[in-house]
């Protein structure tokens, strides 16, 4: 048969973001040749300074990253999540998750999000089938028309030509690839503002995660390994009605950190913040469609949900995890793994799972943001009752470490 | 109705007149996976495994995405390539042939641009087999119940297959299961398959496909039911009930 003259790889991975570098990666160890294309170069994906989150690794995920063989690198980075506290409010009842209830893992971890891309950009390096595109964004993307032609298209503003037969596109919320693909989205605003920060204080956090319902919005305080230095540092994520939060942006330090403390509140000693503060606008965003011809969406792309419950980057592992027993089950027997067929498969697999944890950040965030008493006093027994009832209470939890992926 | 002994006759014995005109007919529909091929798109990933996994373990292959690498690969009656072009997607050197000209030119079209190494003739098996051409791994799949005289074919494609070389087959076996779900079920009922795509009296008893392979000098290593699953789908796995596949290696230095 004629020989292309572009390069021919089996997978073109758009982003590398989190979802883009681990999911090119289980592809390249299932011994598929892979191009990666980033418009940003290996360093600044690294830089601490361009995104200060945090990602919560629960235990589903951990599985995935063992599997993958990256996990080595990141478990000395990570903080253990023993204990998981949920509050509402001021109010007296509570909920409080052990890992002990489970089993004797951790419920999960809390690892910087530039150290994930640090170390998981360090195991791609060593992978021999996998071709890097840095610092290039496409242009235009074909799919071969309706997808029935053998390969899609990918051109790169530096003139370089890509063919694949699948092109997933792993470049974000605001995917490009998506939008050239004509794939609408539901999106909705959640006219409020994640802040987020590390804030240190003078007490150990013993591994004990915090979720707070307050009246802004949900604000957790997630346990970080200690640093260099032995300090005891946690993760912020406070959520805050849009205006406050940007107000709150441009406040001198010292009023930014009595602010957090009201919040935060003195178990821990005293709060500081010496390092910046990052913010994210809340909105959710979930693709119409989850393939389109040799076109396959995963993590942000194909859906942006509320940080409520940590558990966008768990979905996006699950995408990454179906997605590569897909094209490589199909690959094992000889298929087209970017046919119709394959991709209507994996889409068919994904979707009970997307909504239903699209539903349930969505639910939770406005079960606990209105003050409407029926409905507050409602929400503060269903608290206290679900701490009572333990079977109940080690189905949530089994969730929330994504231990129980819904339809599967 | 099988006899090993009938003698060859050159032009007959693989080409039945009115089967090829049935395909004919159907032949742009190859790769539509909603269209008269439906039922072959749904049990090829099935077949493609079995097909693998039995090449890896007779000819002591390694695995991995490209195992059939280095190997010479025939598929007799391809059609429009769909275990053709998997062959070639799996590493083998596939040459895949069919006396449907038609066919033949829906699996060329489909393989444009994708860079695998796969040729396509119209021919028949025993042009080939006339030509001297051996082969690691030869497979014709649903393609014996349209012959007319299956022995004779049968001792043809078996020629084929070099020394220590693998010959994978597949059909419908002939019993009241299939009779009802083969042919009416899935022709008149279900409406999987077009109607006359199959004449019940043609299928073959796994005994009647393993004799004139046996007869050729071959030894029949397995025989595998293509079952479907009500969870997982279809399977090579289990009693060969309607649907079935058989493996056979030919003795010599693997």
């Amino acid at each position: 048969m004629s020989i292309s003259k572009f390069p021919h790889h089996d997978v073109a991975v758009v982003g590398a973001g989190l979802a883009g570098l681990t999911l090119a990666l289980a592809l390249a160890r299932s011994g598929m040749h892979i191009a990666l294309i980033e418009r940003q170069s290996p360093d600044q994906l690294a830089a601490v300074e361009v995104d200060g989150r945090t990602t919560a690794l629960a235990a589903s995920a951990r599985v995935v990253l063992e599997d993958i063989g990256v996990w080595h690198r990141l478990e000395p980075y990570g903080g253990p999540i023993l204990d998981i506290r949920v509050t509402d409010r001021a109010s007296p009842l509570h909920i409080h998750f052990a890992h002990a209830a489970v089993g004797d893992d951790p419920m999960g971890h809390i690892v910087e999000n530039h150290i994930l891309r640090r170390e998981l950009l360090a195991a791609l390096a060593a992978e021999p089938t996998l071709t890097a595109y840095w610092q290039q964004s496409v242009t235009a993307f074909d799919g071969a028309g309706d997808g029935s032609g053998a390969t899609a298209t990918l051109t790169l503003d530096s003139g370089t030509i890509i063919q694949a037969p699948l092109v997933a596109a792993a470049d974000g919320r605001g995917s490009a690839l998506r939008r050239m693909a004509g794939i609408g989205v539901r999106a909705s605003d959640y006219h409020e503002t994640a802040i987020v920060c590390t804030a240190y204080h003078e007490h150990s956090h013993d591994g004990i995660a915090h979720e707070r319902f307050l009246s802004g919005g949900p604000f957790a305080i997630l346990p970080m390994l200690d640093n260099a230095a032995g300090q005891y540092r946690s993760s912020i994520v406070w959520t805050e009605n849009r205006s406050l939060a940007e107000h709150l942006l441009t406040v001198p330090k010292p009023r930014f950190e009595r602010e957090l403390a009201r919040r935060f509140g003195d178990f821990l000693g005293q709060v500081t913040v010496p390092g910046e503060v990052w913010s994210y606008p809340l909105s959710v965003v979930v693709a119409k469609r989850l393939t389109g011809p040799r076109l396959v969406l995963v993590g942000e792309a194909a859906h942006g949900m509320h940080p409520i419950a940590g558990q966008g980057f768990n979905v996006s592992m699950r995408d990454i995890v179906g997605l590569r027993d897909a094209v490589t089950g199909a690959s094992l027997a000889g298929q087209d793994h970017g046919s119709p067929m394959v991709l209507s498969a994996y889409a068919r697999k994904r979707w009970p799972d997307i909504w239903a944890m699209v539903a349930a950040t969505d639910g939770l965030n406005r079960l606990f943001r209105t003050d409407l008493p029926p409905v507050a006093l409602a929400r503060r027994l269903g608290l206290a009752s679900v701490n009572r009832l333990p079977l109940l209470k080690r189905q949530f939890q089994r969730h929330a470490m994504g231990m129980l992926p819904f339809g599967r | 109705m099988v006899n090993p002994d009938e003698p060859a006759d050159f032009v007959s014995q693989s080409a039945d007149p009115a089967e090829l005109a049935q395909f004919a007919q159907h032949a742009r529909h190859w790769w539509d996976r909603e269209g008269p091929f439906a039922p072959l798109h749904r049990i090829n990933p099935a077949r493609m495994d079995y097909i693998r996994n039995q090449a890896i373990q007779r000819l002591r292959l390694r695995g991995g995405l490209q195992p059939l690498a280095g190997l010479k690969a025939l598929d007799i009656g391809c059609g429009g390539g769909l275990v053709a072009e998997p062959l070639a997607r799996l590493g083998a050197e596939t040459m895949g042939i069919d006396l449907v000209a038609d066919s033949i030119i829906a699996a060329k079209h489909h393989a444009q641009g994708q860079d695998l190494p796969l040729t396509y003739r119209v021919a028949s098996a025993e042009e080939l087999a006339a030509a001297g051409e051996v082969f690691d791994l030869v497979t014709c799949l649903e393609v014996v119940e349209h012959v007319a005289t299956p022995s004779a074919f049968l001792a043809t494609v078996a020629s084929l297959v070099r020394p220590g070389g693998v010959l994978v087959l597949s059909t419908l076996n002939r019993n009241l299961a299939s009779l009802a779900l083969g042919k009416i079920a899935a022709e008149y009922v279900l409406r999987w398959v077009p109607a006359g795509t199959h004449d019940w009296r043609k299928f073959l008893r796994p005994s009647e496909l393993a004799a004139p392979v046996r007869a050729s000098g071959m030894q029949v290593v397995d025989v595998t039911g293509l079952n479907l699953h009500p969870l997982y789908g279809w399977q090579a796995r289990g009693p060969a009930l309607v649907n079935y596949l058989m493996t056979a290696v030919k003795p010599g230095d693997v």
